[in-house]
């Protein structure tokens, strides 16, 4: 018995799980805690400062049936829908010139589209707030340029605002994982549609668009997931009309003292755009099967 | 085709401006003798840079950034090391779930991480401080230093381990002379990713710090006065260089670790035909 | 360090006792047992997956065994780890460590000893001087050539004074000539030192060449423990001569008349008397395989006497190898044909397909194996 009790201590699985132990500790109390707590949250209620623990779908009803909470959370599907949207629709064509038409200059062109991003995130946001501003860069220009008269009005603080700036923020997330599953597939599968007859449209939407439809998945989570939870674009530009749920979350749990209400918000915007996601990814299981391979 | 080509052409050299135009902002505006960023543009000036060394506040949160970034990155380091050894050495009940919980955060919106933790924290009691952002930006950091380390001890050779300990060192001593030198590469790298992540984030931080701010917090401040606003240029300048000096060393030591790791490869390749 | 068992032990420096060894539903090894003696250079013997390489790593320390015990120099090793073994390895792979150079390496396993600098550098020149890389002290890893590190690695693993030195296939790695020429290296090195070898290899020729003995292996179990002569002329099971070198089978017919006379049927060959060394393996009257190696058979030429045992038959082909030439031939009477090897003495021609040949050879080559589907 203390043989097999030895044996095991300098066994691999035991050192494995001793090493692995600090950090699953660390996520176990930092993150797996916080989360249960969150969703806890949700079920009790607060009264100004003081939190009642008692089970209550008072939180999760008021986040589900409040004409407020449900249009900013349409309005927040919404334009991760539009981000989204836009985002891979201008990242694919780019993606697809630096694979096909990138050349020796692939890794430039790569390189070069990263740069930018390596700004702070903040500081980007707050610079499409300057050029979209009444008197920002890119109203001065125009009016400089005598393109206009007056200012224009409709690309600040506003849900547009929202959209333009995160179609930029995101581009890379985009390019990147097409142009990977764009350079994955085979170019002697194009030149034999050629042979056939294929004419260049053809042959890209019968084989290029499918076999790099991986990429574009892809990116579509990695794209849609997160801007649910933005704070900073909504926040700087997005004025009234473009404000997003996270921006409702950060208030309930500061200024509102309303932190139950907050978690609901939260867990439930996750839990749909989790939906979603699934939804998404089965539906396009289908697509590619249905078109075969 | 041609056409094609050349719309294509055209498409990637205007979707590259789009990318690079609030960028380029940075520089235009920041030598801009204006305190309003719009067109037209007035005379070159350095008045911003001086500027901002008068800033006291700023260089306390500089500060609080760096020594917070230099905490994570060395804090989400270890724990990397500790997770990825683990991952890439043995197997363990249960080691497919832990690693996809470690890697969890990556796919968490920021602001739900910083809302939960702040959450847990005033249950605590505790106060908010530098220490309670390190932790959650640690949290963020560590899943990205899984990612790189784990390629560094998967492609380890495992004889040479065993080589050590055959020679009588003890798996503590084989750790520090032979396993650690052989992933620096990727140790580096992993630092120098944790540090650039955590000096630039805001939402976390945001949430979790006390009366201490780091710089993004800090420039978040300022963009409520429009007169601070080309002296924030002139910072965002400044950060833009930093991020892509490390940018720029991220790179060398990655090739380092891949060049490294080809040469064992090529040594024990090229035995099979010479002498 | 548990207590040394007997002082028996002394001679045999490493004993396995029914070792047996899973890895999960996979059985490596099946109850090996061996005693291997102070000084020898002894190697294990067999083809890929037979469980050799297993064996020495349960020797070294890298895994335990699952049943059964080894003892080193008398003491048991259960439960004992590998950086606490008597036993340094040459790996298959050398395992050089990139980032040091050459006297760091061969240095490395002295560090905790805590010598001093100037005692370590003289023990490292010592070494570097018997495996003939004086002066290579500061050359980088990556710098080195195959043989090199080869010379690196034994440099490390005989600087900590083994009792037991352990070699993964080092030689397999190297191409013809160099393997060749460190075979021979190797033996004097051995000598020189005096320190027990285990070898470990699938290549038979090099067994033979370089071992005081041998143990052939196959699927987990050690067959047969012998001299390369033993080995090869006396091999205790067909599958053993047939991985040894080539041999030509015939069935026969075993008759046992007492214990003095034990005749075999050798079909077309004939009945002939056997001695009992011919039979590694005892065995009764009954079905058999007699075994006889190429180069036991012999062709006879024109003007050459009629001897005892002869039959004639027709060169099918002929190989050519310098030294020798290996000669197909059909003989009648037998179905498969059978190998001769000749050597190439002055004088000597070759003979030609298609050519008659008469086929001789002695009774004493002959060696009675146990019938087997193999």
């Amino acid at each position: 018995m203390m043989d097999r009790l030895k044996n095991w201590f300098s066994s691999d699985s035991s050192r494995g799980l001793t090493l692995i132990g600090l950090p699953f500790g660390f996520s176990l109390l930092l993150l797996a805690a916080p989360m249960l707590l969150i969703f806890f949250l949700g079920f009790w209620t607060q009264d100004y400062l003081v939190l009642y623990r008692s089970f209550s779908l008072d939180n999760y009803i008021e986040a589900w049936t409040e004409p407020m909470y449900r249009d900013l959370m349409l309005r927040s599907l919404g334009i991760s829908a539009a981000v989204t949207l836009a985002t891979v629709m201008l990242a694919y064509p780019m993606a697809y010139f630096i694979s096909f038409h990138g050349g020796n200059r692939k890794a430039l062109w790569l390189f070069l589209v990263t740069i930018p991003f390596w700004t702070s995130y903040l500081l980007r946001v707050f610079l499409w707030k300057v050029i979209l501003g009444y008197n920002g860069v890119l109203n001065s220009a125009l009016d400089w340029l005598g393109v206009i008269e007056e200012p224009l009005t409709f690309i600040l603080y506003n849900a547009n605002a929202v959209i333009i700036t995160l179609t930029h923020a995101w581009a890379p997330f985009a390019i990147l994982p097409i142009y990977v599953a764009l350079e994955k597939i085979d170019r002697s599968y194009l030149e034999a549609a050629t042979d056939l007859g294929d004419g260049p449209l053809k042959s890209f939407l019968r084989i290029t668009l499918p076999l790099s439809m991986t990429g574009v998945v892809g990116a579509a989570l990695i794209i849609f997931i997160p801007t649910i939870g933005d704070y900073v674009t909504p926040k700087l530009v997005g004025g009234k009309d473009g404000l997003m749920i996270a921006n409702m979350i950060q208030v309930q749990f500061m200024k509102a003292n309303n932190a139950p209400l907050g978690a609901s918000l939260a867990v439930s915007a996750m839990g749909i755009v989790t939906m979603i996601s699934l939804v998404f990814l089965a539906l396009n299981r289908r697509w590619l099967r249905k078109r075969g391979s | 085709m041609n056409s094609n080509k050349k719309t294509l052409k055209v498409f990637a050299y205007s979707y590259l401006i789009f990318l690079y135009a609030p960028v380029l902002l940075l520089p235009i505006f920041a030598f801009n003798d204006s305190t309003i960023i719009s067109f037209p543009l007035n005379s070159f000036t350095f008045k911003w840079f001086a500027g901002l060394t008068q800033e006291t506040y700023l260089q306390e949160s500089l500060k609080n950034s760096l020594f917070v970034a230099i905490s994570t990155s060395i804090l989400s380091t270890c724990l990397g090391i500790l997770a990825s050894r683990a991952s890439a050495r043995y197997e363990f009940f249960g080691k497919k779930s832990i690693l996809s919980f470690l890697i969890l955060p990556l796919f968490l919106p920021e602001i739900i991480i910083g809302v939960a933790l702040l959450v847990v924290l005033m249950q605590l009691g505790l106060s908010l401080s530098l220490w309670t952002v390190i932790l959650g930006h640690t949290l963020v950091c560590t899943p990205f230093s899984i990612a790189i380390l784990n390629s560094a001890f998967a492609n380890m050779d495992m004889s040479l381990e065993e080589a050590s300990l055959d020679l009588g060192e003890t798996r503590f001593g084989t750790f520090k002379r032979v396993i650690l030198p052989m992933v620096s590469p990727g140790l580096i790298a992993s630092f120098l990713i944790c540090f650039t992540i955590s000096l630039d984030e805001f939402i976390i931080a945001f949430f979790l710090t006390g009366t201490e701010t780091t710089l993004p917090v800090y420039i978040w401040g300022q963009l409520r006065f429009p007169a601070k606003l080309p002296g924030v240029m002139a910072l965002g300048f400044l950060m833009l260089l930093l991020s892509l000096i490390l940018l720029l060393l991220v790179e060398f030591f990655r090739r380092r670790m891949n060049r490294a790791t080809d040469d064992q490869a090529n040594v024990q390749f090229g035995n099979l035909f010479k002498t | 360090m548990t207590e040394k068992l007997n002082t028996d032990s002394k001679k045999n420096i490493v004993e396995l006792n029914g070792v047996v060894k899973h890895f999960g539903e996979i059985v490596a090894l099946d109850g090996v047992s061996a005693q291997i003696r102070e000084g020898e250079f002894f190697s294990l013997l067999g083809p890929s997956g037979c469980g050799k390489t297993t064996l020495l790593r349960l020797i070294a320390g890298f895994e335990q065994p699952t049943k059964g015990n080894i003892i080193i120099d008398g003491f048991q090793m259960r439960g004992v780890e590998a950086n606490e073994r008597p036993t340094n390895m040459v790996f298959q792979s050398y395992a050089i460590f990139p980032h040091l150079n050459v006297e760091e390496n061969v240095g490395y396993g002295l560090k905790r000893l805590n010598l001093g600098k100037d005692e370590t550098a003289r023990r490292v020149n010592e070494m570097l001087n018997l495996v003939d890389l004086d002066n290579y002290n500061k050359r980088p890893a990556h710098a080195l050539s195959g043989g090199q590190r080869q010379r690196v690695a034994l440099a490390r693993s005989l600087i900590m004074k083994p009792k037991v030195l352990l070699l993964d296939e080092p030689l397999s790695s190297l191409d013809k000539n160099l393997r060749e020429q460190m075979q021979v290296e190797l033996r004097h090195l051995q000598r020189n030192v005096g320190i027990t070898f285990i070898f470990v290899t699938h290549d038979q020729e090099e067994a033979l060449t370089m071992s005081d003995r041998t143990a052939v292996m196959f699927e987990g179990q050690i067959v047969q423990i012998a001299t390369p002569q033993e080995i090869y002329s006396r091999p205790k099971s067909k599958r053993v001569a047939s991985f040894i070198g080539v041999m030509n089978f015939i069935e026969g017919q075993l008759l046992k008349d007492g214990d003095q006379n034990t005749t075999v049927d050798a079909g077309i060959l004939g009945n002939v008397k056997v001695n009992p060394d011919q039979m590694p393996i005892p065995l009764n009257s009954g079905p058999v395989t007699i075994g006889i190696r190429p180069e036991m058979l012999t062709l006879l030429f024109e003007g050459q006497d009629r001897i005892e045992f002869e039959i004639s038959g027709v060169i099918l082909e002929s190989a050519y190898f310098g030294d020798m030439t290996y000669y197909t031939v059909q003989v009648t009477g037998l179905e498969s044909p059978l190998t001769i090897s000749m050597r190439n003495t002055a004088g000597r021609r070759v003979l030609e397909d298609g050519e008659s040949a008469r086929v001789g050879w002695g009774a004493e080559s002959l060696v009675i194996l146990k019938k087997s589907e193999l």
